[in-house]
């Protein structure tokens, strides 16, 4: 009686194949050396980051317990925060609305308006809040305004973005049928383009002001305004029982933003 | 009255899709094309109203001609065109009221579509039209909660609210089961009968044609090979509309041929 | 007269006339409010045009001279983030575990939850200017905040991921007898391990943009490198700077979406 490997002529067996195992091994060696060279290189003190854990200990150790004196002024910019998020968003929304037209290959006018209108999306898309947020710091001073701009110009093309690829999946056949009854241009983006993006603009506008909530909890640390102002003042006066009040107020703000936006998308969509 | 003389359409400098084609009708006639897919059928249909540009040869519609026309004089000979589609065309997200009404978008100002300020005896004549056809109780519902026949009623008073001199009809039933398509040819025939309109309609079904229409074209690659009374449509037509090409529905024979 | 009503208008958006009315009653109150009570000081506003033309004067053209210092930051900002991803992808993993209901008991999972909760919620910034004070400057802090970061993102994902795989696999290896980490690598891993790559390399993307901005609070990188021409007015370097980041973050997610449909 044969035995099964004399049957079949062999007893190993391998889930690769020599060529995919090279394949695999090539890439497993590539993330091995990059972060071989990325440990190598890196300029860091050894002796802090052993002593890091320790560190963070103590800096935890010290922000309890949370001091809450200054409450009142924190929940009063917290709301400034609160604010500036959402009269960004609101701003950002209605500016992008004519970018996502134009950035849009099926509504967009001609190739020139195309082209400007991707222009302004990648520009806005690829500068960081923050980033934002320095350079209107140094145009119009530290404050909200600044922080409302900078948040604003992020989200241009973040909404652009999303609304123009909304436009370009829309079912093309209504808007046909509108430009065989005579209709013009406004008239059909009015009746068979707008309700179809209706969706996705209050699905991607509920989503950036949620993602600006967060975002704007940070501008103050560039001087552009919101809570972060208070906590950057904290840090550096080494009050840490207060810096963890503000660190708490911003926990919660982010995850009732989170609730909020969640319950919004559920009752509108 | 409709006059096509001559008429080409040709994609990109392929093969010609309509080739020197001649078609007239008078009167309130309805009128059927059939012909196996790829013969032109629907790029004639949509020549008429411009959603296809003819390469050359004339329409003209009781004394304008059509192919000549661009901007404002192009939208306003296209209200006086109603068109009913093969996959309804409505737009889903809007109520019934709203698809209704956009047939008079060619009429009224921006400003009152946009608002949905529509003219009284546009509301009026809305649900005039739709009590005809027996959707008047949807006239808050949104298009998408409707069944395929209610869709297709909407699309006719759609296209009817236009207040057309002819009513073009691509595939209107081709969506639809049998019973609610032979309620919806009913329904065109009887209304071009009611408001003294010509239709012109696409359709496969050939057993349809002859029951609904006055009047078979019948196309063969871009041409107009038959062109009679129902009756007049025997075997041998049959056999010449729809020879030679893949796409031939041989059921459809079967029906003509009782 | 016909007897066909002449009036219609559109069902409304909100069909209880109370709530609608307070709606748009609240939301008008609201922008009215904010539009008064914004401290914004107009005047120190109306300067920021003259201000905006000598910025944008002084950084065009963009000033490539100190190349080295750019090409130093950047190297930074790169090792940062693949340590970062390194590090917070294999921490994920079991944090993604502790997460998922179908696989975590109830108070593990809570705890699991909360550290997502925790780590998502706070910007890499504010993590970042703590783990300065905490470690002191310099591209370690930047590691550490982006390790909190790629947890938030990645554990959430994997762990969305993990409660949806199919739990028969894992009854068949046990049903074989297989030991707890058999069932692990040969039930669940080859069932989550798609969706773990495509999140590793997006994640490496979205570290390496965020590298650039946690360097602004010190956290190394080229935001540091940014920051600092900002700070000093060369707001030619600055625009060569961002220049280079956005063409840099354009190729890498352009990379990135390759790599990930090739794999996904």
């Amino acid at each position: 009686m044969s035995s099964i490997s004399e049957q079949f002529g062999r007893e190993d067996w391998s889930r690769h194949t020599p060529k995919q195992k090279a394949r695999r091994f090539v890439i497993f060696a590539v993330c091995a050396a990059a972060i071989a060279w990325a440990l190598s290189s890196i300029e860091v003190v050894w002796a802090w980051v052993w002593d890091s854990p320790q560190q963070m200990g103590d800096l935890f150790g010290r922000m309890y317990p949370p001091d809450a004196t200054n409450l009142g002024v924190i929940l009063r910019v917290l709301l400034e925060t609160v604010n500036i998020a959402t009269i960004a968003t609101a701003i950002a929304v209605i500016v992008s609305l004519p970018v996502a037209y134009i950035a849009a290959q099926n509504t967009t006018p001609n190739r020139g308006t195309l082209w400007l209108g991707r222009l302004i999306l990648v520009t806005s898309r690829s500068v960081n809040t923050i980033i934002w947020a320095l350079l209107f710091v140094a145009i119009f001073g530290p404050g909200v305004l600044a922080g409302i701009i900078a948040i604003m110009f992020r989200s241009i093309g973040f909404i652009g973005k999303l609304l123009g690829e909304a436009i370009e999946e829309i079912d093309k056949r209504p808007v046909e049928a509108l430009e065989a009854t005579g209709a013009s241009r406004l008239k059909v983006i009015a009746y068979a383009i707008v309700p179809q993006v209706m969706p996705t603009f209050w699905a991607v506008s509920i989503l950036r002001w949620d993602i600006n909530l967060r975002e704007s909890t940070v501008l103050g640390l560039v001087g552009a305004g919101g809570i972060g102002i208070i906590l950057q003042g904290a840090i550096d006066t080494f009050n840490w029982p207060e810096a963890a009040t503000v660190l708490i107020a911003i926990l919660v703000l982010v995850i009732l933003g989170e609730i909020v936006s969640a319950v919004l998308r559920r009752r509108i969509l | 009255m409709l006059k096509i003389t001559d008429l080409v359409k040709r994609y990109d400098g392929g093969e010609p899709v309509l080739k020197n084609l001649d078609l007239t009708i008078e009167g309130e006639s309805v009128v059927s094309i059939i012909g196996s897919s790829g013969a032109g059928k629907s790029t004639l249909l949509r020549c008429i109203n411009r959603l296809v540009e003819p390469t050359s040869g004339s329409i003209v519609l009781n004394g304008t001609e059509l192919t000549s026309l661009r901007g404002g004089k192009l939208r306003a000979a296209r209200r006086k065109i109603g068109m009913v589609f093969q996959g309804f065309n409505l737009v889903e997200r809007l109520t019934v009221m709203e698809n209704v009404q956009s047939g008079r978008l060619g009429y009224i100002s921006s400003w009152a579509a946009i608002m949905r300020r529509y003219p009284k005896k546009d509301i009026r004549r809305a649900y005039e039209l739709m009590e005809r056809v027996g959707i008047a109780h949807y006239a808050n519902t949104r298009a998408d909660q409707l069944s395929g026949g209610e869709r297709q009623r909407v699309g006719v008073v759609r296209a009817l609210m236009q207040d057309p001199e002819i009513l073009l009809a691509d595939e209107p039933t081709a969506s639809l089961d049998p019973k609610t398509s032979e309620q919806i040819m009913g329904l065109l025939r009887d209304l071009a009968g009611e408001l003294k309109l010509p239709v012109l309609i696409n359709i496969h079904n050939v057993a349809e044609a002859k029951e609904y229409t006055d009047r078979i074209v019948g196309m063969r690659y871009g041409r107009i090979i038959f062109d009679d009374v129902p009756s007049k449509l025997d075997r041998d037509a049959m056999d010449r509309i729809y020879s030679g090409s893949p796409h031939a529905d041989r059921s459809d024979t079967g029906v003509a041929a009782q | 007269m016909s007897r066909h009503p002449d009036t219609w208008s559109r069902p409304p958006f909100i069909a209880n006339p109370w709530l609608r009315w307070a709606t748009y009653l609240g939301a008008a109150i609201y922008v009215v409010w904010v539009v008064t009570t914004i401290p914004i000081d107009w005047e120190r506003v109306a300067a920021g045009v003259e201000r905006a033309g000598r910025i944008f004067g002084g950084a065009f053209p963009p000033s490539f001279e100190r190349s080295q210092l750019l090409i130093d930051g950047f190297l930074e900002s790169i090792r940062i983030a693949l340590l970062a991803t390194a590090g917070g992808v294999l921490l994920s993993v079991p944090i993604a575990f502790m997460a998922a209901r179908n696989v975590a008991p109830l108070p593990i999972f809570y705890l699991g939850r909360a550290i997502i909760i925790v780590a998502r919620s706070f910007h890499p910034v504010i993590v970042a200017i703590i783990f300065v004070k905490a470690v002191g400057f310099g591209p370690f802090a930047g590691v550490l905040t982006l390790v909190v970061y790629s947890i938030g993102f990645v554990a959430k994902m994997l762990a969305e991921r993990i409660e949806e795989i199919d739990m028969g696999q894992v009854e068949a290896m046990r049903a074989a007898g297989a030991p707890f980490f058999s069932t692990l690598f040969y039930a669940i891993f080859p069932q989550i391990m798609p969706r773990q790559i495509g999140l590793t390399i997006y994640q490496l993307d979205s570290n390496l943009r965020a590298s650039a901005v946690v360097g602004i609070v010190g956290a190394g990188g080229i935001g540091a490198t940014l920051a600092n021409a900002f700070g000093r007015y060369d707001y030619d370097f600055a625009l060569a700077i961002t220049i280079v980041i956005v063409a840099v973050i354009l190729v890498s997610e352009a990379v990135s979406g390759y790599i990930r449909k090739r794999v996904g």
